[in-house]
């Protein structure tokens, strides 16, 4: 071989100067790996070893007017797994199943909920009970992705009294997380289902922080705390209510068991919701952690419809509470005055065209004027005067007073109300046919009964109008900026003859029994036929207190009531909750 | 130099030590995870390694060089017989599970067989290469070196152990060029290697048979060769797909994903990209020590063996990693300049056959864990936990004090014993 040291030293030199190369190039790939490429890197390594374990933040508390807790948040504890796969998350939920209540049904669930976020931990019990964890925590190690965290726990101290417009709270559904509407939210969270819950969720739903807690290669959790600075969790705003809880707690005594309907208590100057129930309710805090199947089966089989909103989502065809609108529009237009009379007295009914329609007291009124009409509610006189009216006015001041439109209350789910629109001809036509119609629907209209439905919110809006200066106050149960809007302007004169026909209403009208010692009571009974049971109509009161400065209006809607002087007894131990004042000593309670 | 005294060459074994002493913090290090695996004590049983290196090196620099040369033949023999041996009673281990690369008795592991033979490889052919008065001019000269590299390579890749195979051929290579072989004759005998690589792509392939085609005519080496090379690539690229479907599924499956980690993330594809992010969220000063999460939680494999390079790389970031390639440039330089150096061209072609095997381990360990090269699971010199490379290592160490203490030249540094 070549080894002439000469030869050997040239060689020597290729091969330090190639080495030298070789090397250099070896740590300029380090290089860009490590220095150039090192944010991706340093975050893949923070994404394999960080799993992200959300701290639900407390919903905002809600309170009454005065300060007392209508919803708040207790301790409780939810239980979730992390998990490498569908199929691991499996095999632990069933050999956790073997040790806690877990059927099969909520096994799917959890792994539905895997599937669709299989980094966050998966939701197993989202409200255990202190047994449930005490027994996992004894046997952890068996379950290396279990996290067992305190999560606060929606509880309403006065459950069934404030579930007519509280709602509930409850885990996030697959169909909502799909939405638009919940843009953001991550499943397993807990999110209002109806009611205040609902409406004012982006406000009371706060900002859930996060707990970083540190898994090996395989998903099991090596460090709970400490990994990474954790990010609090922010509770929602309180929010405050024009609900006056001692109302509230009293309306809903008043329709004890048996009855069922719905009662709305407002002021009229503000709009703001002193009361609002619906009966019967039920108890929102057995919602929360999930709803019992055969919970949720008998609430809906119920044929009272205790989920069912009788002040914001039932319709009722208004009745004699409707009078008042004929009236007001009669009035504003000058086509009466408060004592005229009509041509026809009343005989107990009136012949139009080939029907006759009854006075619902088949004795006949007499000869009355308009306050006297209204305070015996004559049918008689209103048939007539809806015809003096005419369509057109008549629909086009319902239109006016909101009969078309929704209350405005500030709960999600309202019905709209029923009534004609605006070009009442053309409504009447495309209903019934060209010549399938006739005047007939004014005498109908002006009584408020055909098409006409109002809900038992709508109606308390509009006796606003009546209780202040022809000013409708939109009902607001958290909102505090007054949305009101003149539907009518009447002399103080005629102004004031109404109220006091109104007062006569509970005086010596048709709400006797409804009296109340010490104040003035003004309102309007009404009975509206359904087509579920003939014989028994639903029961009507719609009315204010005092009658010269009213502080309080009430609508009460019995369903199946009978009379109107049953939902006015109950309209009358309202306001006098509300007004401190005595019952009338003479109180018949007879329905 | 028949002196009794040797004369140690500090900066070479100093260096040496340095890399083992890091080598050995690293191999503690990749033994503190937050989930115990067999590495938490492998760092005590390397200290002893360690130790039993130094003493065993101290050893052979005691013995002439004319001694290896004279035990190349019968230890070559002996590593063949213990490779074929390994054929029928070999034992796997670590990622190399299927490999039967180890010699176990009674359920122990010994070692592997394929550590000693590179050292013999090397004293054979440096024998075989030193005999000749002229550097080999033609492949037919270069029968004998192909001879004494085929057979231990053939061996090993029966095993199969693609990884060890790679060494024998850098060995082969970087020895042929320290006994003056004309870099041309290099590429020749190269090119059918080429062609097999290149035969997936017809272009290049064809590309690169009219550049040899250039080259045997410029080269003019005889008729008969030049014909029987360029067959000899015509051949290989037809073969080439024929092979591959003869590669296991294993070996197929780790080339593709070595062309592209992401084929299969969570399986093959996971070493080198967890050792990747290991290596990349380092940055410029890691981690810190024991620190290094992907270790830590177990994203890293193999973490104390094949991938302790990536451990390094986390947990003392850049600078650390320089550190440690400066050390192994330096053993690498040191050892070329003992090849210089030396008295004689056995002596020299040992040194050099040497580094080569350093070399070849290094840069393809090293480059995997930063998928420039696949995952052969060959170790990382003085860095990767097992003993028998260890002590192969520091014997290796020794043979090159020996060979320097003989050799000439200047002594500054050095340090008589």
């Amino acid at each position: 071989m070549s080894f002439h040291p000469n030869e050997v030293a040239r060689r020597a030199r290729v091969v330090s100067g190639a080495l030298a190369v070789l090397f250099v190039l070896l740590l300029g790939a380090f290089f860009r790996t490590q220095i150039v490429e090192n944010s991706r890197y340093a975050l893949q390594s923070e994404e394999n070893r960080l799993r992200e374990v959300p701290l639900p933040a407390p919903r905002g508390i809600i309170y009454d007017r005065h300060n007392e807790v209508l919803a708040e948040n207790v301790p409780g504890y939810s239980v979730s797994l992390l998990s490498p796969s569908a199929d691991s998350l499996r095999a632990s939920l069933e050999r956790l199943a073997t040790m806690v209540p877990l059927s099969p049904e909520e096994i799917d669930l959890s792994v539905r909920r895997y599937r669709r976020a299989p980094y966050r931990p998966t939701v197993v019990l989202s409200d255990a009970s202190f047994d449930v964890v005490s027994v996992l925590e004894e046997r952890r190690i068996e379950f290396p992705g279990l996290i067992i965290q305190s999560a606060p726990k929606r509880y309403y101290p006065d459950g069934a009294a404030v579930a007519s417009f509280m709602g509930y709270v409850g885990e996030i559904t697959e169909a909502e997380l799909a939405s638009p509407n919940y843009r953001g939210y991550k499943t397993g969270q807990q999110v209002g289902k109806g009611g205040l819950e609902k409406e004012y969720e982006d406000s009371l739903r706060g900002t859930e922080g996060v707990r970083f807690v540190e898994v090996d290669a395989r998903g099991r959790v090596v460090r709970e705390a400490g990994a990474r600075q954790d990010l609090l969790p922010k509770s929602g705003p309180p929010l405050y209510t024009n609900i006056d809880l001692e109302l509230q707690k009293y309306t809903a005594s008043l329709f004890a068991d048996s009855l069922q309907g719905g009662a709305i208590a407002l002021d009229p100057k503000t709009g703001g919701v002193l009361a609002l129930y619906s009966a019967p309710s039920y108890d929102p805090n057995l919602f929360i952690g999930g709803i019992p199947q055969d919970l949720w089966k008998a609430l809906n089989d119920d044929p009272r419809r205790p989920l069912y909103n009788k002040v914001i989502q039932g319709r009722y065809p208004p009745g004699s509470t409707w009078k008042l609108a004929t009236a007001a529009i009669a009035l504003e237009s000058g086509i009466v005055t408060l004592d005229d009379r009509m041509p026809e007295p009343c005989t107990g009914g009136f012949q139009f065209g080939n029907r006759y329609f009854k006075c619902w007291n088949h004795k006949g009124h007499g000869d009355l004027t308009l306050a006297q009409a209204i305070e015996q509610s004559c049918d008689v006189y209103f048939y007539q005067l809806g015809l003096k009216v005419g369509l057109t006015r008549l629909v086009a001041g319902g239109i006016r007073f909101g009969g078309r439109d929704r209350s405005g209350i500030d709960l999600p789910d309202e019905s709209r109300p029923l009534f004609p629109y605006a070009d009442a001809e053309e409504y009447y036509d495309r209903k019934y046919g060209k010549r399938g119609w006739s005047q007939a629907v004014l005498l109908n209209l002006a009584i408020g009964q055909g098409e006409n439905a109002q809900t038992v919110a709508n109606m308390a809006r509009f006796y606003t109008a009546l209780a202040t200066d022809g000013t409708e106050s939109r009902p607001e149960i958290a909102r505090h900026k007054p949305d009101r809007t003149r539907v009518f302007t009447l002399s103080e004169d005629q102004f004031a003859g109404l109220r006091v026909a109104l007062a006569g209403v509970v005086s010596s009208g048709t709400a006797r029994s409804a009296q109340i010692h010490g104040t003035v009571l003004a309102g309007k009974t009404g009975s509206a036929q359904n087509s579920q049971d003939r014989t028994r109509d639903h029961a009507w009161f719609v009315g204010f207190a005092p009658a010269d400065d009213p502080k309080i209006v009430v609508a009460v809607l019995i369903e199946f009531g009978g009379h109107g002087a049953r939902a006015a007894r109950i309209a009358s131990e309202i306001i006098q909750s509300y007004l401190k004042v005595a019952p009338a000593a003479h109180i018949n309670t007879e329905g | 130099m028949a002196s009794r005294r040797i004369v140690v060459d500090v900066p070479l074994v100093l260096t040496a030590l340095l890399l083992s002493a890091y080598g050995i913090c690293m191999v503690y290090s990749a033994g503190q995870t937050d989930v115990p695996t067999s590495a938490t004590h492998a760092w005590a049983s390397q200290i002893r390694w360690l130790i039993f290196g130094i003493v065993a090196a101290y050893a052979v620099s005691r013995a002439s060089v004319r001694f290896f040369e004279w035990a190349a033949l019968p230890t070559y023999l002996m590593s063949l017989v213990l490779l074929a041996l390994l054929l029928v009673i070999g034992k796997g281990a670590g990622t190399a599970a299927s490999h039967k690369s180890w010699i176990a008795i009674g359920g122990v592991r010994l070692g592997q067989p394929s550590e000693l033979a590179k050292v013999t490889v090397v004293l054979m052919l440096a024998r075989v290469l030193a005999a000749r008065r002229e550097p080999p001019k033609s492949l037919l000269d270069l029968w004998q070196p192909a001879l004494v590299a085929f057979l231990p390579w053939a061996l090993i890749m029966m095993q199969p152990d693609l990884g060890t195979g790679l060494v024998f051929i850098g060995i082969f290579f970087a020895m042929l060029y320290g006994s003056g072989v004309p870099c041309p004759l290099l590429v020749l005998v190269a090119s059918p290697a080429v062609s097999l690589i290149l035969a997936f792509n017809t272009s290049l392939w064809g590309a690169w048979f009219l550049l040899l085609l250039a080259l045997v005519l410029w080269y003019k080496p005889f008729m008969l060769e030049g014909v029987g090379l360029m067959l000899a690539n015509v051949v290989m690229g037809v073969v080439a797909p024929v092979l591959w479907e003869r590669l296991a599924p294993y070996q197929r499956h780790r080339l593709l994903v070595f062309l592209d980690p992401s084929i299969d993330p969570r399986r093959s594809g996971w070493h080198v990209i967890q050792s990747q992010v290991a290596i990349g969220s380092g940055g410029w000063l890691g981690k810190g020590f024991l620190m290094g999460t992907q270790k830590r939680l177990a994203f890293l494999p193999e973490q104390h063996t094949d991938f302790i390079f990536a451990v390094l790389g986390e947990e003392l970031g850049f600078i650390g990693v320089t550190v440690a390639l400066m050390l192994f440039l330096f053993l690498l330089l040191r050892a070329v300049r003992v090849a210089e150096r030396a008295n004689d061209s056995f002596s020299s072609l040992v040194a050099m056959g040497l580094a080569s095997s350093w070399l070849v381990h290094i840069i393809v360990n090293v480059g995997m864990t930063l998928n420039l090269m696949p995952i052969t699971g060959i170790p990382l010199p003085f860095f990767s936990y097992g003993g028998s490379f260890m002590l192969a290592c520091w014997l290796a160490i020794g043979l090159l004090s020996r060979i320097s203490s003989e050799g000439r030249g200047a002594r500054v540094g050095e340090l008589a014993i």
